[in-house]
């Protein structure tokens, strides 16, 4: 298949300014530039194009929560890629870079943004420094800067490096980031398409590199068309991170809808060594993780059909576990990840984190017993939706579905710590990271 | 020397151009303090303080907060290796268990000879290439311990050379 996003998988040296151009770069912009701002926001609603960074919002109808009476607006560009599993957007950036920077001058014209932001994790250190090229050829072109092909409208765009922080990439506390403040989630509302809720207080859409990076097709080529990619509620085309077990990791660009049997098995190469695929995380560490059974492999990946299963689609990294990897340790490798992670700002969030990993640590050193399964189903239960930000609930999907759907693994380490002669006191937990 | 070192001017004017607010700086200016003093010191903390009009304090919370600022000296070259749960899946835990073992140090530490500092981080975005790691904020992929072998040899020749 021709790749919409990974058009550098195609032509190999399209992440050139003229090698993009000469394919047929920015004549999209152009396009958007003689459309009416709103123009451009209904056809991106009309695509039915949904966000690809996980939450999987609406992207027209994002755009449209912008007051246009508002005079200063901003696009944020959220790069800082950090769930676990998840490698598409540094992809896309190293490769078909112009692309992404069309697709947030789109955005930007149909918002009439005074700027954008990129903001990129700041492990995309090199990266960053060769985005900041790109950047600078476009504005050569004249297409970023003053008066742009003499529409009267102006607009900078910039990156910005984080510094490692997994939170950085949760909306709000990407911009509290930018402006140089701690990178903690914010109340909302102000939400950050209002006024006193984004960049600077300003009016704010923030949106996932992928998905800006379907922008320039689709004004190229039109809603209609878009839509026929993918399923009625899941339109277009997706990067699926697969990693773990299977033979050849990647990315794999496929419409929406494909099966994650004809993904992991006829992409994939499916699990090395003629073993058995065990579990599944669909989503990279956040998401709920699900028995690779029949049923599942058979399933349509979409919004809609994940959400059926019990699981999530997400950011669509899809990390796989063959049948030696005991769901126990999975979940004390996800913990210690969310429990690093936590900012810190919700207690339920900072506590329940850090007694799930001691807890978790106990039972991966032999020490469990019946009722610490209990125990961490409880603490996880009482950090869900009770948190600023969805890390509380992400930290706290590893326990209760490893529980719900691995639970004979948490038992086999109960019966192994019982049929050993019980220690006169237990051990205090190991420290953790 | 300190940041208000000619060669930092550029860029620190570059850093103030893109925001409408000096704070915005700080992350830009804090890697800047990390590339001079080698980690953020607290001169480093004061100066970047002093050019964001911020308190040193609130300067020092923005350090503090994000692992890519180093708030003690580190080695010359700064591993970071990858060991959440993707890389983990493809041998990144043993990985890092042989490369700490081959350079005598704990998770952290720093060899005797400042060459090297090693630490284990969460998932960097290159699930498909591990195990890797990042060495001063440039990733190395696809790694094996014969590939890191050769690679601190290398290095600590390089070292002994610079030292003739």
């Amino acid at each position: 298949m021709t790749h919409i996003l990974l058009r550098g998988r195609d032509i190999p040296d399209i992440w050139k300014f003229d090698v993009y151009v000469k394919n047929g770069g920015y004549e999209a912009f152009k396009k958007a530039l003689g459309m009416e701002p709103k123009a451009v926001i209904d056809e991106v609603k009309a695509s039915n194009l949904r966000g690809r960074g996980g939450a999987g919002f609406p992207t027209g109808l994002k755009w449209s929560f912008i007051p246009q009476s508002e005079p200063v607006k901003y696009v944020a560009v959220n790069a800082d890629e950090s769930e676990t599993g998840t490698f598409k957007d540094r992809e896309i950036m190293e490769t078909n870079p112009h692309q992404l920077i069309e697709g947030a001058l789109i955005c930007a014209w149909a918002i009439q943004a005074k700027a954008v932001y990129i903001y990129l994790r700041g492990e995309f250190w090199d990266l960053a420094h060769e985005l900041d090229k790109r950047i600078e050829e476009a504005r050569q072109a004249g297409f970023i800067g003053q008066d742009i092909q003499g529409t009267g409208w102006s607009c900078e765009v910039y990156t910005h490096l984080g510094a490692g922080a997994y939170i950085c990439g949760e909306e709000s506390a990407l911009l509290n980031s930018l402006e140089g403040k701690l990178g903690q989630p914010r109340v909302r509302p102000p939400f950050p398409a209002q006024k006193g809720g984004g960049l600077y207080g300003e009016p704010t859409v923030v949106n996932n590199v992928e998905t800006l990076t379907n922008v320039p097709w689709i004004i190229a080529n039109g809603a209609d068309a878009y839509k026929k990619i993918g399923t009625e509620q899941s339109a277009g085309p997706k990067i699926f991170c697969v990693s773990g077990h299977v033979v050849k990791p990647g990315n794999y660009e496929l419409p929406l809808g494909i099966t994650l049997r004809e993904l992991l098995y006829d992409h994939a190469g499916g699990v090395p060594d003629g073993k058995a695929m065990k579990a599944i995380l669909p989503s990279g560490g956040s998401g709920p993780i699900i028995p690779a059974t029949n049923a599942v492999l058979d399933t349509p990946l979409t919004y809609e059909d994940l959400g059926k299963i019990g699981s999530i689609l997400g950011s669509a990294s899809i990390i796989v576990m063959d049948e030696t990897v005991d769901i126990t340790w999975v979940a004390a490798k996800v913990t210690k990840f969310f429990k690093h992670e936590s900012c810190g700002k919700c207690t339920p969030c900072r506590e329940g984190t850090y007694w799930l990993d001691k807890v978790l640590d106990r039972i991966m050193a032999g020490q469990a017993r019946l009722s610490d399964i209990e125990l961490i189903d409880n603490i996880a239960k009482n950090m869900q939706g009770v948190t600023l930000c969805a890390l509380g609930d992400f930290a706290a999907n590893p326990i209760i579905y490893t529980i719900k759907n691995f639970r004979d693994d948490f038992m086999q380490h109960v019966q192994k710590a019982e049929a050993k002669p019980a220690p006169k006191t237990r051990q205090a937990a190991p420290a953790g990271d | 020397m300190t940041l208000s070192d000619k060669k930092y001017a550029q860029r620190i004017q570059a850093a103030f151009a893109k925001y409408p607010d000096k704070r915005s700086a700080v992350m830009p200016l804090l890697y800047l303090a990390q590339e001079e003093y080698g980690w953020v010191s607290p001169e480093g903390i004061q100066e970047v303080a002093a050019l964001c009009d911020m308190d040193p304090t609130q300067v020092q919370s923005i350090a503090g907060f994000y692992t890519m600022y180093s708030e003690k000296p580190k080695g010359k070259y700064w591993l970071q290796v990858c060991t959440d749960l993707a890389c983990a899946l493809r041998g990144a835990d043993e990985f890092y268990e042989q490369l700490k073992a081959e350079l005598g140090v704990d998770d952290g530490g720093t060899t005797e000879d400042g060459l090297f500092t090693v630490e284990h981080v969460m998932c960097l975005a290159a699930c498909d290439k591990a195990p890797m790691l990042q060495c001063n904020f440039h990733f190395m992929e696809n790694l094996d311990m014969d590939k890191m072998r050769a690679w601190i040899a290398e290095k600590r020749a390089e070292a002994a050379k610079a030292k003739k």
